[in-house]
């Protein structure tokens, strides 16, 4: 089954419209002070190890859509597990602001007090996780879902990877044992056509992989057009049959990564390059609610005004952070003994 | 942070160990005790795995488990490593205590990243937000012609990798205890058992597999080694199943008036230096007895743990390993490369004529 955005027929209201573009905006605003902040101290040289923000960093914009329409059905006891590229889905699932700049410049008010980084958040207060292993993170999600049945909740888990993950033999097991236990899963894959260089169609055997949903005996929906109001649909009966004990569901998003892979990637690989800016899916959508006549100029500026003073307040938080102490380098391993 | 200042530490809260008392059980039998009485306590505890069920796990880890609790908390998994340990890390991480059985430590190729990426490292990069209080319980160590891909031990392949604590009970008292202590910990913690150790009707075992067990709760603390048998010449350094062999070679040099003194590690991560560094100061003659790969491991820990602490407290230093080499299959070649009760001993006579 495929949803095409012109069949979305999902009845939103106003408010839930503009909780969507007001959602994917705050990312997209998040996204896009960590660009400048990565590269700020950077150049003219550019030296992955340096600056305020080091190391790989993997961009979500683009990405908004699955973000922000599934999220949209998740409360905080829900699980989410998402992957390398996992800020769009840790705003959209609630993660506070100072703690993820925090982590992602490596300071002491950071989610993992510096320990982790930008592929490994671990919020308890929003059961949101990641994993930097590509396909990894499935596995705990079925464990959340397990512990949620086993403690009579109607929580769900949903679990997050790109469209390359579905080639990895966790997504195959996590599918298949997940639709064994009726476990309360929402498996989604970021289609985003790129799986770093390797194009879908040089590593994936099928048109989509919403079709190896049946092969585990599940429901499985490819979403096309990046379109946020069809994966809200599409999320929204899925996390629904989760609730209801109707076990898990695959949703697979055509998206779009609008950046290269992590920052530092000149993506000459990317033949359609010069395109991709013209499918960025919010000015779509502001578009769309703007010829509706559902969206004012000064919606949009209240939005994009309240996105930035909340980021910045983040990233100033961040930079004022102290550093971790490097004397507490071991502090962590373990419980108990350190 | 100094390891000193860190062992000072947990040894003053160490739990006194029982008295062994007069029953006896063998390991697996233990062993199975210690889960049940901890499910009987904690509805979060369960256990999940491949034939934990109705089989009662292939080397009966779980026998009579399924009788008692039932499908919902003994629960056979589908032949997905990966899946099932990583759905044992999500309960924990939701404050579920699982038991998760990974049916031969030699399958740990197709899952590691779970086991290392995920269940020991989450604590750390969460920075001590998110604790994963889980046991990954797993049967290690070869002698019965299963080859090189059903007889490893690999503890040390565990061990090296931080975030996980790693225990490997020798006997029956201890395999309860460390099991009791494993549920309990909030830790990661890896136990491997040896399948040699466990008392099996179908395998060939040591008397020592059946022992004096408590029918009472009590813990042996994870991180604390034990002296099993004391001597003033020569002290061998061992963990599991190589407890039993050193103990019998021990007991027949008695007669020919070498005193050997055998420290049984107990627990590998966090590992007991100062019982290493002390039984080496009694005798300073070390030979580290390990059913492991020789090269890049425990012996080669416990020599550095020894000369970091003081060069110049041994006379002298050899190991009985697995030299670098798959376990072979057939018998004459296993038993070639495996620590033996012969190689221990030429071991014991070369370093007191040393």
């Amino acid at each position: 089954m495929t949803m095409e955005t012109t069949e979305v027929t999902a009845d939103l209201s106003t408010g839930q419209r503009l909780a969507l573009l007001r959602e994917m905006i705050l990312i997209r605003t998040f996204e896009e002070a960590v660009l400048r902040e990565y590269h700020a101290d950077k150049s003219p040289g550019f030296d992955i190890g340096k600056g305020l923000i080091p190391g790989e960093m993997h961009l979500s914009a683009g990405q908004e859509p699955v973000a922000a329409g599934l999220c949209a059905h998740l409360e905080t006891g829900d699980a989410l597990t998402a992957t390398h590229r996992p800020h769009h889905l840790a705003i959209a699932k609630g993660m506070d602001l100072r703690s993820l700049a925090g982590e992602i410049f490596g300071r002491e008010s950071g989610l993992g007090h510096g320990r982790g980084g930008h592929m490994h958040l671990f919020d308890p207060a929003t059961h949101f996780s990641c994993s930097g292993i590509v396909a990894e993170g499935f596995p705990a999600a079925l464990g959340q879902a397990f512990a949620f049945q086993r403690a009579g909740t109607s929580n769900v888990a949903a679990a997050v990877a790109g469209e390359g993950a579905a080639n990895a033999g966790p997504f195959h097991e996590s599918l298949n044992l997940a639709a064994l236990w009726k476990l309360p899963v929402i498996f989604v894959i970021e289609d985003n056509d790129w799986g770093i260089s390797v194009a879908r169609n040089a590593s994936t055997s099928v048109p989509t992989n919403a079709v190896r949903a049946a092969g585990y005996g599940m429901p499985g929906v490819r979403v096309e057009g990046n379109d946020v109001e069809a994966v809200h649909a599409a999320a929204g009966e899925a996390v629904a049959r989760a609730r209801a004990g109707g076990g898990p569901s695959l949703i697979e998003v055509h998206t779009l990564r609008l950046w290269g892979h992590f920052e530092g990637d000149a993506q000459g690989y990317r033949p359609e390059l010069a395109d991709v800016p013209g499918r960025d899916p919010i000015p779509a959508y502001q578009r769309k609610l703007r010829d509706a006549g559902l969206l004012s100029e000064a919606d949009l500026a209240e939005m994009e005004g309240e996105a930035r003073t909340r980021v910045e307040d983040a990233v100033e938080h961040a930079k004022a952070a102290p550093a971790p102490n490097p004397a507490e380098a071991l502090k962590y391993v373990f419980v108990e003994g350190e | 942070m100094s390891i000193s200042t860190g062992t000072a530490r947990a040894r003053q809260s160490l739990p006194v160990e029982p008295e062994a008392g007069s029953r006896r059980l063998n390991t697996a039998k233990a062993l199975q005790e210690a889960i049940g009485s901890q499910m009987e306590q904690d509805d979060s505890v369960f256990v999940m795995g491949e034939d934990v069920a109705a089989y009662g796990g292939i080397f009966s880890s779980t026998t009579g488990l399924l009788e008692k609790f039932g499908p919902q908390r003994i629960i056979d998994t589908p032949i997905s490593e990966s899946a099932f340990i990583g759905l044992g890390i999500g309960a924990a991480v939701e404050g579920m205590r699982p038991i998760v059985e990974l049916m031969f430590v030699d399958f740990f190729g197709v899952c590691m990243d779970q086991i290392y990426n995920h269940m020991a490292k989450i604590h750390y990069e969460s920075g001590g937000n998110v604790r994963v209080p889980m046991v990954l319980m797993t049967a290690v160590g070869g002698g019965y012609s299963d080859g090189a891909q059903h007889s490893q031990t690999l503890w040390g392949t565990f061990a090296h990798l931080p975030g996980m604590k790693v225990v490997v009970p020798s006997n029956p008292y201890d395999a309860k205890g460390l099991m009791t202590a494993a549920i309990r910990s909030d830790d990661p913690v890896v136990y491997m058992f040896h399948k040699g150790v466990m008392g099996l009707a179908w395998m060939a075992k040591n008397r020592r597999s059946i022992g004096a067990v408590p029918e009472q709760d009590y813990v042996v603390p994870i991180g604390k080694a034990k002296v099993v048998r004391e001597g003033s010449d020569v002290s061998l350094v061992t963990l599991s199943l190589s407890v039993h062999h050193s103990l019998d070679v021990a007991e027949q040099l008695a007669g020919e008036g070498i005193s050997v003194e055998v420290l049984d590690l107990r627990s590998l991560v966090p590992l007991d230096r100062e019982a290493v560094i002390a039984t080496a100061t009694k005798t300073g003659k070390v030979i580290v007895v390990d059913e492991d790969y020789q090269s890049f491991g425990l012996s080669g820990e416990i020599a550095a743990t020894i000369a970091e602490h003081d060069p110049a407290l041994l006379k002298h230093f050899s190991r009985v390993c697995v030299p670098d080499v798959p376990i072979p299959y057939a018998r004459e070649l296993e038993y070639a490369v495996l620590p033996t009760a012969a190689r221990i001993e030429a071991a014991v006579r070369t370093a007191v004529t040393a």
